[in-house]
């Protein structure tokens, strides 16, 4: 499994335990929009708070957007350029 | 204790020529002040002028005291939005000896807040807060939903601040819409440009701005720039003492945020969105004393008339 598969599952388990969407997380593509799909702005932000505390990562300010947990695959390029940034 | 926010040079002496003129009343602590007659006139005038542009929606009005159920300010999330705002109601709890004990503690300036318990009180923070439940409680809204008229009720935000403009506890003259999305949606629209016409009929050059609640810490980051990708909240606002505008009422669109957290219904089934529109009352009358200076009776007889000072 690469990372970025890695990496999408675990989002997915964690938008399914913190996102308070009235769907299931596994019916919905990596491009599928979460606010559209029924995830609050409040919400939203617990799925910040517990991204955070799943991948042991800060959203830099720049980051703390709702286009970038607007959806999974936004999500996930957001988690794999901070993961680079602790990398490199 | 909430940090104390100085002044801008010309915040602080506007608020020392208020004081000095009566117009506001010192009371020894900053953002807490009295109201001298003239601009309780000025206030109440406002009122008025805000009821009378109400009249031909036939409001409900609904008049609350200053204060909240702890409960429903726990149910809709203030503590984890506003957490630093908000007042919570406290009160002795002990016996005889505690009480002897907190009153000399009290006597010399110690602190004695051991001897207080939370009481089932908070201070209102949002006069649109008590309506909501209140609606739901009345059970399903007619087809078309409903106008509250809130008054001009007392609200509180702990920010001690030396800007005659960011006061502690002022009157927010709230009107509240619940219906159906479209309904509310364009309500909120319609209003949007009579409250701008209404205050630039005072002579205040008031603007209308996309704006952003002040949430707190980082998640409410997310949540302000959230808020302003959907334009949810636009405020008014006009020049009162400087150096930014001021914002002197606002238009809060929830979509379904209340809606759900009370389980508001309406006949026919659908969604229920609510929108409330909140006028600061304390920075209209503050923005006009500005604008045509501070003895009212020489205001311009438009402005007189307006406000039914003549």
């Amino acid at each position: 499994m690469s990372d970025r598969e890695h990496v999408n599952g675990e989002i997915r388990t964690v938008i399914a335990n913190h996102a308070r969407l009235p769907v299931d997380v596994a019916t919905l593509s990596d491009g599928a929009d979460l606010f559209e799909a029924g995830m609050t702005s409040h919400a939203s932000v617990n799925l910040m708070l517990a991204l955070e505390d799943h991948f042991d990562v800060e959203f830099p300010d720049t980051m703390l957007t709702r286009g970038v947990f607007q959806s999974i695959g936004a999500i996930e390029d957001a988690l794999l350029e901070l993961q680079g940034r602790a990398a490199a | 204790m909430a940090d104390f926010r100085a002044g801008t040079p010309e915040q602080s002496s506007f608020l020392a020529e208020l004081l000095a003129c009566g117009m506001l009343i010192d009371c020894g602590v900053p953002g807490v002040y009295g109201r001298g007659p003239d601009f309780e006139l000025v206030r109440l005038g406002f009122e008025r002028l805000v009821g009378d542009a109400l009249d031909e929606e036939a409001p409900q009005r609904m008049s609350f005291p200053p204060l909240l159920a702890r409960r429903e300010l726990e149910r809709i999330g203030y503590l984890r939005t506003f957490p630093h705002l908000a007042g919570t109601v406290f009160s002795f709890d002990g016996d005889e000896s505690d009480a002897l004990a907190q009153e000399e503690r009290a006597a010399s300036s110690e602190d004695w807040s051991e001897f207080q318990e939370m009481t089932d009180l908070v201070l209102t923070p949002a006069a649109c807060y008590p309506v909501y439940p209140a609606l739901a409680r009345r059970g399903r809204l007619s087809a078309g939903g409903v106008t509250v008229d809130a008054g001009g009720a007392y609200v509180f935000r702990n920010e001690p601040s030396g800007d005659p403009a960011r006061l502690q506890m002022f009157h927010q003259r709230e009107v509240v819409r619940a219906g159906e999305p479209e309904t509310v949606a364009a309500w909120r629209d319609r209003w949007r440009d009579r409250s701008v016409e209404l205050l630039r009929g005072l002579g205040l050059d008031a603007c209308m701005e996309v704006a952003n609640d002040p949430f707190f810490g980082r998640s409410g980051r997310l949540l302000a720039r959230s808020q302003r990708a959907q334009e949810l909240k636009f405020e008014v606002t006009v020049q009162i003492a400087g150096p930014e505008p001021t914002a002197v009422a606002s238009f809060n669109y929830h979509q379904e945020h209340f809606s759900s957290l009370y389980g508001l219904e309406i006949e026919g089934g659908g969604p229920v969105h609510t929108a409330c529109l909140g006028f600061g009352l304390e920075r209209i009358v503050l923005a006009l004393l500005r604008a045509h200076g501070l003895d009212v009776s020489g205001w311009p007889t438009d402005v007189r008339e307006g406000l039914a000072l003549l």
